[in-house]
């Protein structure tokens, strides 16, 4: 049999993705249990052990400055600042995005606007938006807002400008206004796509947002990463690393299942 | 039968290319006029005419009387070859679109009693195209046939004064195809429609056809052929009708067929 058709079962695939991660976290165990053994106190490579015993006082043990639980604290700001920006994001994704999209004059006039703002790199913008909105939690949102929602709007605007022509012009025989057809015929087609741009902008969005608390912040997941290094504290930052893509992972498992629940018509094989 | 469609010496022109030219022409109501003709030669922009997607540059287009706005309306229903089904509504939503569209301006969509006889209605449409068990599968889970059984169930839903059909059938299998003519010359009949039909098929034409018009261009001038245009150049009225459940139409409309359209590569 050849190579390009042997195709593993759901149960060998679930088997085969494992491996690799399993395989990494043994070398990772084997390269850590061998730098302990060369310099017990070594720090670049911590045990599990270390990871645990770091992480209690994080997890459990109130900061005595602030009296928060700095884990927990760490992650509602970093949720809360995220959730913040990517639901300013959908908004006017879903406003502008559909003006765009259905309006050919609109297209025509701010069409432009949003590709020349979509080509500015955002990070590049963030002094500007540290020294408009301060150093407090607006700079850090709109920071996630100015480089996700012209890309989510941009893609909106292509997909539905780019529904075919006959759907249109068949919504306008069976008597649609314009308010009609981009409520009825335009809206409900592109939901499925902005939630499809919604999980490609997860990875930028967590980018934004921990370089974005790494420069001015008090609490935070990226703040604390960014803290601790000073320490050389790797049995903080792997761990919280570790949270933050376990994080990522979730919202993006749980965006697909909204899309396949709400919208199961665009997942099925078109025959 | 009176006139329901007529064109008085329309002409299409994108910048000095001229598509159609002089075309005038008169559709009684209730007949079913084929168009054919060869690639290019104007069928489907006349279509567009009729539409409303393009305006004449010169000329007037009438229905019942009166000159065509240039935009799409629910007084012409139309079915495309692809692409006319909502895919993210099924049948029954599909076909009770327009009835939405037409009794809730701003929501576009009928809750109660309202919902319940539009529902009924658009049920009634489908189980007289063949998809009365098919009412809550979407789009993408019919095939082709009956995507395009939607198709038609969803525009006589608006009940329009003249139903376009762009190649309906032009994608579909020989056998399938064979009763979807069956379906729409019933469909013809007992709506009392006037049906306007593009199609590629010449067999289709004459078969299901009242009325057959070729278009192509009178004239070539081989210096700079976009400077004419087509028209119908032919316009046959077919009197004598196969039986509506032919299995397959009589030898001598193929023969006719060959006789009357000439072939136009000799004009090349």
């Amino acid at each position: 049999m050849r190579w390009v058709n042997v195709r593993p079962n759901r149960r060998n695939s679930i088997l085969l993705g494992a491996l690799p991660l399993l395989l990494v976290l043994v070398i990772y165990l084997l390269a850590a249990a061998a730098r302990h053994e060369a310099n017990p106190s070594d720090k670049i490579l911590p045990t599990p052990a270390a990871m645990v015993a770091a992480m209690h006082g994080l997890l459990v043990e109130p900061d005595p400055l602030s009296g928060r639980l700095i884990f927990l604290a760490d992650t509602l700001a970093s949720l809360e600042r995220l959730g913040l920006a990517l639901g300013i994001c959908t908004l006017s994704a879903l406003l502008v995005g559909m003006v765009l999209g259905v309006l050919p004059s609109a297209r025509a006039s701010f069409g432009g606007l949003v590709t020349t703002i979509a080509v500015i790199p955002p990070i590049a913008l963030l002094p500007i938006l540290f020294i408009v909105f301060g150093l407090g939690e607006t700079a850090k949102v709109a920071l996630i807002v100015v480089g996700l929602a012209p890309f989510l709007i941009r893609d909106l605007a292509d997909h539905v400008a780019a529904l075919p022509q006959e759907q249109l012009i068949k919504a306008q025989t069976l008597g649609a206004s314009s308010w009609q057809l981009a409520l009825r015929v335009a809206l409900p087609q592109a939901l499925p796509r902005l939630i499809a741009g919604l999980r490609l902008s997860l990875g930028p969005a967590w980018v934004y947002l921990i370089s974005a608390e790494a420069i001015a912040s008090d609490v935070g997941l990226g703040y604390r990463i960014f803290l601790v290094r000073r320490y050389l504290s790797m049995d903080v930052i792997i761990p919280y690393v570790a949270w933050i893509s376990l994080l990522a992972i979730v919202m993006d498992l749980a965006l697909a299942q909204l899309s396949r629940r709400s919208f199961a018509w665009a997942h099925q094989a078109s025959r | 039968m009176s006139d329901l469609l007529a064109f008085n010496n329309v002409w299409l022109e994108y910048g000095n290319k001229i598509v159609l030219e002089r075309v005038d022409l008169a559709i009684a109501e209730r007949s079913f006029v084929s168009i054919v003709g060869p690639s290019g030669a104007g069928k489907s922009s006349f279509l567009r005419l009729v539409l409303g997607q393009e305006a004449p540059t010169r000329g007037r287009i009438l229905l019942d009387g009166k000159a065509l706005t240039p935009e799409c309306g629910p007084d012409r229903g139309v079915v495309f070859q692809r692409y006319s089904v909502f895919p993210h509504l099924t049948a029954l939503r599909n076909v009770m679109f327009g009835r939405e569209c037409a009794n809730a301006p701003f929501t576009a969509r009928l809750f109660g009693a309202a919902r319940r006889a539009a529902a009924e209605e658009a049920e009634a449409m489908l189980t007289e195209v063949g998809l009365g068990d098919a009412l809550d599968l979407y789009p993408a889970q019919l095939s082709g046939g009956m995507q395009q059984r939607l198709a038609i169930a969803q525009a006589l839903m608006a009940r329009p004064r003249v139903l376009l059909l762009d190649e309906p059938f032009g994608a579909l299998d020989p056998g399938i195809r064979r009763d979807m003519h069956r379906l729409i010359l019933r469909l013809w009949q007992e709506h009392a429609l006037t049906i306007l039909m593009v199609t590629h098929d010449i067999t289709e034409a004459f078969g299901l056809g009242t009325r057959v018009l070729a278009f192509d261009k009178r004239r070539i001038d081989p210096h700079a052929p976009h400077r004419f245009g087509a028209t119908a150049v032919y316009d046959l009225l077919l009197t004598r009708k196969p039986p509506l459940n032919a299995p397959d139409l009589p030898r001598e409309v193929l023969r006719l067929t060959e006789s009357v359209i000439p072939n136009t590569e000799d004009k090349l």
